[in-house]
């Protein structure tokens, strides 16, 4: 036993010794997601994404002729498993990139520990905007894809008085400020706003503020399972309101588990979902099925965590490197694009975001889905307009409407 | 908004948080009055009947049915967890916290692996009403009604009823009990049952109107120890008091500031009231007595 321990010892010592990588070493992909918890619904769609896409990667050779190894941790929709896997994945496992997280309030928690080891991540969920920080690539959606497509179309749709309840933590707190604003810019009123604490799941008195209000639409940004029974609820009192939504739909794919007609008149901007109707959406359903084929649904997040796995990879054969820093050269060309499931995307050099073909999903009274609307190739030019520029400078912060980047 | 329609608002606001904590807490408030088990598996109870409830749906029961059949499973769990677990336990309190913390860890991520992540529910039964501009859900109704049926139940159950007596018998000295023939073990294992079938009942009744996920019990959680902490070691004298107590509390402040206020509100009158009362309103109302 000791002898093994050894001869592994040594083995080991040779290979850090080497330095330079073997042809063949792995490339390790960290990958944290909740595969149980509040978020779990909507999240392990993320991880068989991504070994989907590891699997067909490792087939054609893998990246640059390194085969991918994946190190999978469950961090359980808990704020603290991320901190702690994120240690482990960086230091111990000694990752070359991590594919992590999915609630704000997780990033927010990882992402000084992957500032601290200067490390690489990437954050594949649709968020409230605004991170500059040369350390991350956002492949989710931005507001400004989301809403500032959304919001004045339902105003000129529904009427241009507004009612928004969102979860009570900086997603929800940071996306309702982005709603407020394009609501007055476009001449509407917000006739009500409520927060929600995660967890809370009955809703009476918030359906009730809501019919006093007498709003044209409801923009609903609940997130959790927990909070998804706002729907169920809304449609058993008959409130009756259509409603708007950045984060439903496009994550925890309600329409599905949902009886009709509880989600019925609901609108959501989304970059993917299954049930768009384009070839290649068709071909990476088919394959996503093929290798799970007891998926429930195929979300936003596993389309652009798969996305993420081949732009990491053209990222790496380009600049034939691992490392950070080569890695950022390369998007600093412009060209990091992909055609992926949703169609043409690229990742934006000042922010490291994503620009995504914006689809807006419309739920039918039996839950089908029809897309009224697609914006073609939106761009994440929010952060890069105000000022944040990581090909000049990394100020590791998130941003928001009131508190945007200092322009120098 | 006329005076009417404010006042019916305002009864159905209150009715729809007493049934929530009422019936979040009223299993709890069995195991832990009546045998002292501080039971954190609650929650995995609740999810427990909740499930069971789709699932008898999904079979062809109708809802009712269902319901029963689900509560009925949560108790016959209920019953198999104390006889292995719990009942190992009895002297060691704290032991018995950690053992039933392991009981609702195994039971959902058992879940989560048997039946995924989510699960499709079955739909809020009866539609709505108006009154005035404002349209209310029948089935919260059933909930409220739920409600005070399961607390005049208990008192039956627990105060004119042979058993009843056998198990208060038995709480209060379980050796002088067993010594007149009580079959105590019985009795525990009975207890513990109903406060299991309750928790399953909570479920059931609840799952139409909420999301099935395998951590669906962590939301009813909150409020049922707090309504038992406020309440006391007393079901009847101590969790209905208590509900209605919290039940003000929450559904004014969520009418006039939102969820936010009525969760920080809800909280600040747990601390207050244990500071000011604390054994509860149990205690506060038996001090007389005593």
């Amino acid at each position: 036993m000791t002898s093994r321990w050894l001869q592994a010892g040594t083995l080991a010592c040779a290979f850090a010794v080497s330095g330079a990588a073997f042809a063949a070493d792995p490339i390790k992909i960290g990958v944290l997601e909740d595969q149980s918890g509040d978020f779990a619904a909507a999240t392990i769609g993320k991880v068989h994404a991504i070994e989907l896409a590891a699997e067909e990667i490792n087939e054609a050779g893998g990246i640059a002729g390194r085969p991918i190894e994946l190190v999978v941790y469950d961090t359980q929709s808990d704020n603290n498993r991320y901190q702690e896997f994120m240690r482990r994945v960086l230091q111990r496992d000694k990752v070359d990139v991590v594919f992590a997280g999915f609630s704000s309030a997780s990033r927010e928690a990882y992402r000084p520990i992957v500032n601290q080891f200067d490390g690489l991540a990437f954050y594949n969920n649709q968020y409230e905007g605004g991170v500059c920080d040369a350390n991350m690539i956002v492949t989710g959606a931005v507001p400004e894809q989301q809403f500032s497509t959304l919001i004045p179309w339902m105003m000129e749709k529904y009427g241009n008085k507004v009612y928004t309840i969102a979860a009570d933590y900086n997603f929800g707190q940071i996306s309702a400020e982005w709603v407020r604003n394009i609501v007055k810019e476009n001449g509407g009123e917000m006739v009500g706003e409520e927060f929600i604490p995660l967890g809370v799941s009955q809703f009476s008195q918030t359906i009730q503020n809501i019919q006093n209000a007498k709003p044209a639409f409801v923009v609903t940004l609940l997130v959790g399972a927990a909070q998804a029974s706002y729907y169920e609820q809304a449609a058993s009192a008959n409130l009756g309101l259509p409603m708007a939504s950045s984060v439903n739909v496009g994550q925890g794919y309600e329409h599905k588990r949902f009886t009709p007609p509880s989600l019925g008149d609901m609108y959501v901007t989304t970059n993917y979902i299954e049930e768009v109707d384009t070839p290649a959406s068709k071909a990476f359903l088919e394959k996503f099925h093929a290798k799970y084929p007891n998926e429930p649904y195929v979300n936003q997040e596993a389309a652009n965590s798969y996305i993420a796995m081949n732009l990491y990879k053209q990222m790496v054969e380009r600049a034939n490197s691992t490392k950070r820093d080569d890695l950022r050269k390369v998007i600093a060309e412009g060209d990091v694009c992909f055609d992926g499931p949703s169609g043409n995307v690229c990742l934006d050099p000042k922010s490291q975001h994503m620009s995504h073909t914006i689809y807006l999903a419309h739920v039918n009274k039996d839950h089908s889905i029809d897309f009224p609307k697609v914006w073609d190739n939106i761009k994440p030019y929010w952060l890069g307009d105000e000022g944040c520029d990581l090909t000049q400078s990394d100020p590791d912060a998130q941003y928001t409407p009131s508190n945007p980047p200092t322009k120098q | 908004m006329d005076f009417v329609t404010t006042l019916v608002s305002s009864a159905y606001q209150f009715g729809d948080a007493f049934a929530f904590l009422v019936l979040s807490a009223c299993g709890l408030a069995v195991i832990f009055g009546m045998m002292g088990v501080i039971n954190l598996a609650h929650g995995e109870f609740i999810m427990c009947g909740a499930y069971m409830t789709v699932f008898a749906v999904n079979w062809g029961l109708p809802l009712p049915l269902a319901i029963i059949v689900g509560s009925l499973f949560a108790g016959l769990v209920g019953m198999v967890i104390e006889r292995l677990v719990v009942r190992r336990l009895y002297s060691r309190p704290l032991d018995s916290i950690l053992a039933t913390w392991g009981v609702s860890l195994i039971a959902s991520q058992g879940t989560l692996i048997l039946f995924g992540p989510t699960m499709r529910g079955v739909g809020t039964p009866l539609g709505s009403f108006m009154v005035g501009s404002l349209s209310f859900s029948y089935y919260r109704l059933v909930l409220m009604a739920t409600a005070i049926a399961v607390l005049l139940l208990l008192y039956l159950v627990f105060n004119k009823t042979r058993f009843g007596v056998l198990a208060r018998a038995t709480i209060q000295a379980p050796h002088m009990a067993s010594a007149l023939g009580v079959d105590t073990n019985r009795i525990y294992t009975l207890t513990f049952g109903i406060g299991a079938a309750l928790a399953g009942l909570t479920g059931g009744i609840y799952a139409p109107t909420m999301t099935m996920i395998p951590t669906m019990g962590t939301t009813f959680i909150m409020e049922a120890f707090v309504t038992v902490v406020v309440g006391g070691a007393d079901v009847f004298i101590g969790t209905a008091p208590a509900a209605v107590l919290l039940a003000v509390v929450k559904a004014s402040l969520t009418s006039w500031q939102g969820q936010l206020a009525g969760q920080i509100g809800l909280l600040l009158a747990v601390i207050i009231t244990i500071r000011l009362l604390p054994k509860g309103v149990t205690g506060f109302i038996l001090k007389g007595r005593v």
